[in-house]
């Protein structure tokens, strides 16, 4: 079995998130492992959106520690960090639940925006860059040249000079982690990137994470719903429910959860574990389950 | 039935329907014209020596109603039944936009060459002219800073996607700085022999003086977009004139300052030894002042075009473009869109200071008189008329409009028809909002409405409006 809390990439540690008087993340630790996949899932509003924010430092979480450590012994304390700083400096890179590309511009510029920083330092923050500078010329190429390798990763060179806006549905979920993956980052975080996406091309993401994983030593923490996804591919599996932990462990051990089963169905008697195969056939099902209004 | 039959049947039906309803349209077209102008031109009533008395003129709501009800009729059989009959059969408009654009596309990139050579040639051709060599040139300087604070302004409204509703203060900024460092500062510190080459010098610090105080205003604003943004840049821009104004001792106030004129480099164009003409020893002309201050404006806005064209293919630019798009998006890819945002404003605030210090050296007086909102106004129209982000748009529709102004003047015919006591160029707001509403109606994103890609990889492909965003303030 593999150990993520060993030498863990992320680690959370009593993760509070209050909104007013809504608790939408109670005390919440996990551990992200090293050139893991890590899945964070759960019912609907059990707080995975708002986790993925105070990684990513759009929120401000109100307790806790979430602290990243690169594999050079590099540490990140996220939490006190702003959300553009966290993927300048601490290289988290996150895609977001409904689409955010850049519509207006082509698929390679949009790849080309996500390496401002390096470019901007290339040319010298404009002035070399004005004056044409061999350096932020030779930067540029160099951007060019990974903007096609991940063009090229997802499926999408032959469209390189198309609108991103132009794009499907599935493509644009693609282009998406692409443009995620030109930041350089040691930890990506997907929020539910086979969303709307056909069983092929559900596939096809299934591929091309373990691709970024294996060989590209990267830690990914993604939210998803299609359990298809989530037990093919994760390593690790964190479930959420009124934004606390309530399982944690490799899909196998989550398959047979009776506190996550109750979770996503709602049984009657909590010590009724007879329907627990069933209900684990359920889950990890292709569809998402719905979730049933019952609860203990 | 196959297609084109069904669909020819289909407008022949319409056709023949479409008598009755003319007419019924028409009649009630009338009626309500009729009842709408009963009380606003029938009815006349004025103060007849102390007393209300009032007259009736239904003689000419009668005329009115009726150039209404044939205006509508031609418009039936013109406008609107072709229409119908278009969206009938949708086969023929398609085939004819993908013509339309590939004859844009042939001819699209000559036009900023073809453009470049007429500008430079200009005061060559102004010979020709029939308005007379002085007033076409003058004309083009005044057509010519318009671009250019256009271009500036694109930066920040076309580019960044922040609506600035205050431009004319940093144009202000530009021309205070060129007037009051040439008139009071450096003949204090440098003594008099510096005030003929004091535009040379006062340009650029104009310009970084507009950039600063593009940074000053762009601080406050970082957090609001939309309407707010909108607001705030507008009360800054009545903020710095109402400083220009109330500030006796340090501006002069609404007196306004006389500044020294351009030079050229230190040569007066004055009829005097040690002047432009009898350094060079030609006999003075005044049309010498205007072919070089064309020149100049020519040179600056030139300057504006090439470094904004490069800024967009930089990092910076880019940064800007996705701002527009997706703020945070841009957050998402760690870009600070706090810079992003600032250096947008100081970029587009400094090319107003290079315009305002051209202004201040042309006219050879500064007040707060020429810095109202209105202008502000007219150089946010001439960059959504454009197309936003647009370059070449800007300049046909910076044309469009201020050349519109030069020809209301011309317009003496029109005297005839307007009401006594009135002049055409009174009536030229009121044209440019009515262009303004026709243009939203029928080219709602401007004259160019195409994004040009900043890279690519095998072919360069134009990037339809529809897909670019407006930005949210």
């Amino acid at each position: 079995m593999l150990d993520w809390s060993k030498d863990p990439e992320l680690r959370v540690q009593h993760l509070t998130m209050r909104f007013g008087g809504l608790t939408a993340i109670g005390d919440l630790s996990f551990d992200a492992g090293r050139k893991q996949i890590t899945a964070l899932i759960g019912p609907n509003g059990a707080g995975k959106t708002t986790v993925f924010n105070c990684i990513t430092g759009f929120y401000k979480p109100t307790e806790g520690m979430i602290n990243l450590r690169h594999a050079d012994g590099r540490e990140f304390m996220l939490e006190r960090m702003d959300d553009f700083i966290i993927t300048q400096k601490a290289k988290v890179a996150r895609t977001f639940q409904n689409i955010r590309l850049f519509s207006g511009m082509t698929l390679l510029e949009n790849l080309m925006v996500a390496q401002h920083n390096v470019l901007m330092k290339a040319s010298g923050f404009t002035v070399g860059g004005i004056f044409g500078s061999g350096t932020f010329k030779r930067a540029e190429n160099e951007a060019i040249e990974r903007s096609k390798y991940w063009l090229d990763k997802v499926n999408l060179t032959a469209r390189a000079d198309d609108a991103a806006g132009d794009l499907p549905y599935g493509a644009q979920r693609r282009l998406e982690i692409a443009r995620a993956m030109c930041t350089g980052p040691r930890l990506l975080c997907l929020d539910e990137p086979a969303a709307g996406l056909n069983p092929r091309e559900s596939d096809e993401l299934n591929t091309l994470l373990r691709f970024i994983r294996d060989k590209h030593d990267m830690a990914i923490l993604l939210i998803e719903h299609d359990m298809s996804v989530v037990m093919g591919i994760s390593d690790h599996i964190v479930v959420l429910d009124y934004g606390r932990k309530i399982a944690d462990g490799t899909p196998q051990d989550i398959k047979t959860d009776p506190a996550v089963i109750r979770a996503y169905l709602g049984v009657e008697d909590e010590d009724d574990a007879g329907a627990a195969p069933l209900i684990a056939e359920a889950i990890a099902a292709p569809l998402p389950v719905q979730k049933k209004a019952k609860r203990t | 039935m196959s297609g084109p039959l069904k669909s020819s049947s289909l407008s022949a039906e319409a056709q023949a329907l479409d008598t009755v309803a003319i007419a019924k349209d028409l009649i009630g077209t009338a009626i309500i014209t009729g009842l709408i102008l009963t009380p606003i031109v029938a009815i006349r009533t004025s103060l007849d020596q102390g007393a209300l008395t009032w007259h009736s003129r239904f003689g000419l709501a009668f005329a009115l109603t009726a150039v209404v009800v044939v205006v509508r009729l031609l418009l039936h059989v013109f406008v609107w039944n072709k229409r119908a009959a278009s969206a009938i059969a949708p086969a023929k408009p398609a085939a004819l936009t993908v013509h339309r654009a590939s004859i844009a596309d042939m001819i699209g990139p000559y036009v900023p060459r073809a453009l470049l050579i007429f500008a430079l040639l200009l005061p060559v051709l102004a010979y020709a002219s029939p308005w007379g060599e002085k007033r076409t040139i003058d004309l083009a300087i005044y057509i010519l800073t318009y671009i250019m604070l256009g271009w500036g302004l694109n930066v920040v409204v076309g580019l960044a996607g922040l609506l600035d509703l205050g431009y004319v203060a940093f144009y202000a900024v530009g021309a205070y700085a060129y007037a009051l460092l040439s008139t009071i500062y450096f003949p204090y510190w440098f003594g008099p022999g510096i005030v003929p080459w004091a535009f040379y010098i006062t340009l650029p610090m104009a310009g970084l003086l507009a950039a600063t105080w593009g940074v000053i205003l762009g601080f406050p604003v970082l957090r609001l977009r939309g309407d707010y943004l909108a607001i705030v840049t507008l009360a800054f821009g009545e903020m710095i004139r109402l400083v220009l104004i109330n500030w006796f001792s340090f501006t002069n106030g609404p007196q306004g300052i006389n500044v020294p004129k351009a030079t050229f480099f230190g040569l007066p164009f004055k009829d005097e030894p040690g002047g432009f003409a009898a350094f060079f020893n030609i006999p003075y002309n005044r049309i010498h002042f205007y072919i070089f201050l064309y020149y100049l404006i020519l040179t600056l806005a030139l300057i504006t075009y090439f470094v904004t064209k490069r800024l967009r293919r930089l990092p910076i630019g880019r940064a800007w473009e996705a701002l527009r798009e997706d703020e945070i998006a841009c957050r998402s890819l760690g870009i600070n869109t706090t810079t992003t945002k600032l250096t947008a404003f100081a970029i587009g605030a400094m090319f107003g200071g290079f315009a305002g210090s051209f202004f201040a050296a042309r006219q050879g007086f500064v007040s707060p008189e020429s810095f109202v909102y209105i202008e502000s106004a007219l150089i946010l129209a001439i960059v959504v008329l454009g197309g936003l982000g647009s370059q070449i748009g800007i300049v046909f529709s910076a044309i469009a409009i201020m050349g519109s102004f030069e020809v209301f003047r011309e317009m003496d015919f029109m005297k005839a028809i307007l009401p006594t006591g009135t002049e055409p160029i009174q009536f030229r707001m009121l044209a440019v909002g009515l262009a303004m509403v026709l243009m939203m109606r029928f080219r709602p994103r401007g004259f160019v409405t195409k994004r040009e890609p900043t890279v690519f990889l095998k072919e360069k492909k134009s990037v339809s409006g529809d897909l670019v965003a407006e930005g949210h303030g």
